[in-house]
């Protein structure tokens, strides 16, 4: 029993191995230093060029954030070669944290109305 | 003969992975443990961030970063640079984070030289951004800025035809020093950390283990402290 459950690491193991080669890793830095040099064309370019407004570019901010948080946890921090418990047991609480989001925007706007 | 074939083999039972017969995650203890930590640190520095959130939208007007972060420290700019430092400070900092990957992968192939390189590629790298950020910092006590201090004369660091605010300049500095502080205080631990598994490296401790997995579990702080950097970097730099 034993035996077959370290062939099964093993396996395991190798797996991971064939994941994130040296190629990847390097594939995955200029995805990343790309996306950064994309956001501050948008802050030091288009912002005061005035060719979109705030309104346009802080989403565009946060989404390109997002997309860098992915490339860093998925293949940085290998998350998505784990078996998939693992992932949602990681993932599905940050819900939490989207809900505290939607909680203390809106708290927030009506501290607004407050302090007016 | 009928009955044995409708009751299964006590081994059959257990062979799914959430009835026991083999582990569901399979990870090491110790890799788990890390990752659920992770999460832990991610509620905490998402209830900072999200404060300043909330701080900044009840705000009728906030400091703007590009009119705040204006210099380079160590060269003779002063002004007109707006978030190139912090530029330099985010390429360091992903820099560090391939460094740490590319030594993990080494781990894997067993490659103790290799390992030791890149964690101390790694480490230099934690030095470098924490240097920056000493600078930074330095340079904004030095403007008056400092946990309940602001400067005296506001209207540069406000975009024009906004009127600016002393109560909205101080939320911005109590929430800047404290989150980039609790930040810079991961990135140090982290670089303790490094150092003492790269003493293991050197030691040899995890040859004679057969496993360099204590690489890869730091590897997982070190990646985290680089993705919480991602945040600060949007909220307080570009938004």
């Amino acid at each position: 029993m034993s035996e077959t459950k370290h062939t099964e690491l093993h396996h395991d193991e190798h797996g991971e191995h064939a994941g994130m080669t040296r190629g990847k890793i390097w594939q995955v830095f200029f995805i990343l230093l790309g996306i950064t040099v994309i956001e501050f064309f948008i802050a030091l370019y288009m912002v005061p060029k005035e060719i979109i407004g705030l309104n346009v570019a802080n989403p565009i901010y946060i989404i390109l954030t997002l997309a860098k948080a992915f490339y860093i946890v998925a293949f940085f921090m290998h998350l998505k070669f784990e078996k998939v418990g693992l992932v949602y047991s990681i993932l599905v609480p940050t819900l939490f944290i989207i809900g505290l989001i939607l909680v203390l925007t809106n708290e927030s706007h009506h501290w607004v109305d407050v302090l007016r | 003969m009928s009955t044995t074939a409708v009751t299964p083999p006590i081994d059959e039972v257990k062979s799914t992975p959430w009835s026991g017969g083999k582990e569901p995650f399979s990870v090491e203890y110790g890799k788990m443990m890390m990752w659920f930590f992770l999460l832990s640190d991610a509620f905490t520095f998402s209830s900072l961030l999200i404060a300043y959130g909330a701080l900044r939208f009840s705000s009728t007007s906030w400091p703007a970063a590009d009119h705040i972060f204006q210099s380079v420290p160590l060269t003779s700019i002063e002004h007109g640079a707006p978030l190139v430092f912090v530029g330099i400070m985010t390429f360091i900092l992903i820099m560090s984070s391939v460094t740490m990957v590319l030594g993990v992968e080494a781990g894997h192939r067993g490659a103790k030289k290799e390992v030791a390189w890149w964690l101390v590629a790694t480490v230099i790298g934690g030095f470098m951004f924490l240097g920056c950020q000493a600078l930074e910092w330095s340079h904004l006590f030095a403007e008056g800025f400092g946990w309940g201090k602001i400067p005296e004369h506001l209207d540069h660091f406000f975009p024009h035809g906004v009127e600016p605010s002393a109560v909205y300049t101080q939320q911005f500095a109590n929430l800047f020093f404290t989150i980039t502080g609790f930040h810079g205080f991961h990135v140090f631990s982290g670089v303790i950390i490094n150092i003492i598994i790269l003493i293991n490296v050197l030691a040899g401790t995890y040859e004679r283990r057969g496993s360099y997995l204590m690489v890869e579990k730091v590897g997982l702080y070190w990646h985290f402290v680089d993705l919480v950097w991602v945040f600060v970097f949007t909220f307080f730099y570009l938004v």
